[in-house]
């Protein structure tokens, strides 16, 4: 399965709960397949989705699933450490690991060769990491949610991206629709 | 006075109850003195622009969040101040760790501080410079103006605002 089977697959789940995604295609999809007040897109700033997720689970109670990829957290690879030492037990960081800077053009990233992402989040003192076939991210995912711990998922998918629209939408009305949401 | 106090007792009564940081050696005494202070949530961050992240997400989540970084970090977030805080539009007060300014006594600081204020002005960000202890006076009113206006507003605070360095 590519990003997009996934996320597609995913969002009955996601609809109902406050989600942060990854800058580029990813975002894109996501606004595609369920737009949501309580989708926050991230529109610039590649790598700091798991920490935004994360200051808005420190900040309230809800439920915060962080949609990243694997690029992204390998160009902000200080904030394992930060989640392995702070995360609320309402905090889900979900990686997308399709080996590959998917939304610039499938080029190859270094979880597809020998580093590995969810040892890394272990190594960072992260205790509940799992890792998951494609197929199962659903499962896993209501898994992580009904738990109510702070989980750190390793989504092994294809490299690939579906042909969706650009995010047109003001940033500021996303972040204030999401702010609403966040506060109802 | 003791600035390290005020500082932290402004924050407080601006209600900024969740503060990021990344250590400067001048600004060692206002970090401990955050940590302390039972009405604010001190997360240390790896890096500033992850710092800001955090604080972008603990501003949608209801809290007013604050950073305190040196001036060398400004060069490390400019994409996210342009591309995540002002993009978005969020309030964000940086208290900056001036080094390189008069008293320094690193040759390397230098080269940022001539910088620093360059690229603040070319990303239109209000700053404010504290040279003198008593320009702390002031912070209180641009912790006000900051979530007035939405903006990262950044406070430049030098040696001689914080007495000199010691031996660093
Ligand atoms: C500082 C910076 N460098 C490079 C880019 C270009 N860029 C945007 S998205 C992206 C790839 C992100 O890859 P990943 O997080 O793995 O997500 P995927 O699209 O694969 O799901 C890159 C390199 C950028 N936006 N910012
Ligand atoms: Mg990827």
């Amino acid at each position: 399965m590519i990003r997009s089977e996934i996320l597609r697959e995913i969002a009955p789940i996601l609809r109902d709960q406050l989600v942060v995604c990854n800058i580029g295609i990813p975002s894109q999809e996501l606004h595609a397949i369920d737009d949501q007040p309580s989708n926050f897109y991230m529109l610039g700033t590649m790598g700091l989705a798991s920490s935004i997720g994360l200051g808005l689970a420190l900040a309230q109670p809800k439920t915060v699933i962080v949609i990243d990829g694997d690029g992204s957290v390998l160009t902000n690879l200080g904030t394992l450490p930060t989640i392995g030492n702070n995360a609320p037990n309402n905090y889900i960081l979900m990686i997308i690991d399709n080996g590959s800077y998917g939304s610039t053009g499938d080029q190859p990233t270094y979880t597809g060769m020998k580093t590995d992402l969810a040892g890394m989040a272990r190594a960072a003192g992260s205790d509940n990491v799992v890792e998951v076939q494609d197929v199962d991210t659903g499962k896993a995912l209501q898994e992580a949610i009904d738990a109510g711990k702070p989980t750190v998922m390793v989504v092994k998918c294809d490299s690939g991206n579906a042909k969706m629209p650009v995010i047109t939408m003001d940033p500021v009305i996303i972040r204030d629709r999401f702010m609403k949401a966040v506060a109802s | 006075m003791n600035i390290d106090k005020k500082i932290a007792d402004d924050l407080v009564a601006n209600d900024i109850s969740f503060v990021t940081t990344v250590p400067c050696k001048q600004l060692a005494g206002v970090i401990e003195e955050v940590d302390q202070r039972d009405d604010i949530f001190h997360i240390p961050s790896n890096k500033e622009d992850e710092g800001m992240g955090l604080c972008a997400g603990a501003w949608m989540g209801g809290k007013r969040p604050a950073i305190i970084m040196q001036n060398t970090a400004i060069g490390v977030t400019i994409n996210t101040l342009a591309t995540l805080t002002q993009f978005y539009r969020m309030p964000l007060p940086m208290l900056i760790s001036y080094r390189g300014e008069l008293r320094e006594p690193v040759a390397c600081q230098v080269e940022m501080a001539v910088h620093t204020k360059a690229l603040l002005a070319q990303l239109n960000i209000p700053t404010y410079h504290f040279h003198k202890q008593s320009d702390v006076e002031e912070f209180d009113n641009i912790l006000k103006y900051t979530f007035m206006c939405n903006k990262p507003v950044a406070i430049l605070t030098d040696a001689n605002f914080w007495g000199g360095y010691g031996d660093q």
